[in-house]
């Protein structure tokens, strides 16, 4: 035997977890119904989810944000794996997660904010979201923040459509944002 | 003068050197017991790896952590006060020997006598794990060498 076997592999993963060694845990969910997605999980909460990863280089933009100690291991990001599952399925209508957006300039972060409070199902528009967050006249700057948007999914930028009711743009693309509001009853 | 080498995630130096790693352990210390030194070894990567510096040398680096667990866990397992004196008029010191006297010298120097001693990696190769020349890593190890034989004579 000369190659660390997947149990190795795998035990030292979730050895360099449990140890608090970690900058960032991620992981690849490989089999959701809105394709692959990279997780990524400090020890405060969820900083990362992205569609169609190149994981090369998401990892290092999370090592560069939060640190070199990037590792896939999955038991840090289980529970959230689990409610994506259940909310792509139709089971779960909020998350119940911690996140970390630390890495975000302060106005994204008021803008995300008021994001995370437009709840299942419903839409808003990229103005009233700009209002809310203190500056009605930045809807432009709130599309630029949706399409940066670090935790797509929880944080649901899904939910922000134009003020004539089209969907505008996604950062995932298009069809995915049809899908995300058409799973929650907000379009036929 | 180059750039500085960035330190890559960690995940992208532990899928470059962990089989590397592996092998070596096995070699020194048998397939049972390379196993928890394979873990142990990363596990101590992992605690320093956000104080390096620079991303070069990385491999010599893994495995120098590598040889000092082998060479740790045979101290454990060895009765006290029997360690072994360094053999000076030995040309190739046996690297249990060796190791824990060269945490004093230079780095270039440590990693140089560590991989041709307790590697057995050829000149060629310590050259290129050192970011080098063969010609470079054949003079820091015996330059290495040099030093420890002072150091043990004063």
């Amino acid at each position: 035997m000369t190659i660390p076997t997947p149990e190795l592999d795998e035990r030292f993963r979730a050895a360099a977890a449990d140890e608090g060694l970690l900058d960032v845990a991620y992981d690849v969910f490989d089999d959701t119904a809105m394709g692959p997605l990279l997780v990524g999980v400090t020890a405060r909460g969820v900083c990362r989810i992205s569609f169609d990863p190149e994981p090369e280089k998401e990892l290092e933009l999370l090592a560069r944000a939060y640190g070199p100690r990037v590792l896939r291991s999955s038991r840090p990001v289980d529970r959230l794996h689990r409610e994506l599952d259940e909310y792509l399925e139709g089971r779960r209508r909020a998350f119940d997660v911690d996140l970390d957006l630390r890495a975000q300039p302060a106005f994204y972060l008021r803008v995300l904010e008021e994001l995370a409070g437009v709840g299942y199902g419903e839409t808003t528009t990229y103005g009233t979201l700009a209002a809310r967050a203190g500056n009605p006249r930045a809807a432009r700057a709130v599309g630029t923040v949706m399409n940066r948007n670090p935790v797509p999914i929880v944080l649901p930028c899904h939910r922000v459509v134009g003020a004539n009711g089209s969907l505008t743009g996604y950062g995932g693309g298009l069809h995915r944002k049809e899908q995300l509001l058409r799973l929650e009853g907000a379009i036929l | 003068m180059s750039m500085a080498v960035a330190v890559p995630p960690f995940e992208t130096f532990y899928e470059t050197h962990k089989t590397e790693v592996f092998r070596f352990l096995v070699r020194r210390v048998g397939p049972d017991r390379a196993e928890d030194a394979f873990q142990e070894t990363f596990l101590k990567a992992l605690r320093a790896y956000d104080r390096l510096e620079h991303g070069e040398h990385l491999r010599a680096w893994a495995l120098t952590i590598a040889s000092r667990i082998v060479v740790d866990g045979a101290r454990r397992a060895r009765p006290q006060g029997e360690m072994p004196e360094l053999a000076t008029e030995d040309a190739r010191p046996a690297f249990e020997e060796l190791a824990p006297m060269t945490d004093e010298l230079p780095p270039k120097e440590r990693a140089a006598v560590v991989l041709r001693y307790g590697y057995d990696l050829g000149y060629d190769e310590i050259g290129e794990a050192l970011g080098s020349t063969e010609s470079a890593a054949r003079q820091a190890a015996s330059a290495g060498v040099r030093r420890l034989r002072k150091e043990q004579d004063r």
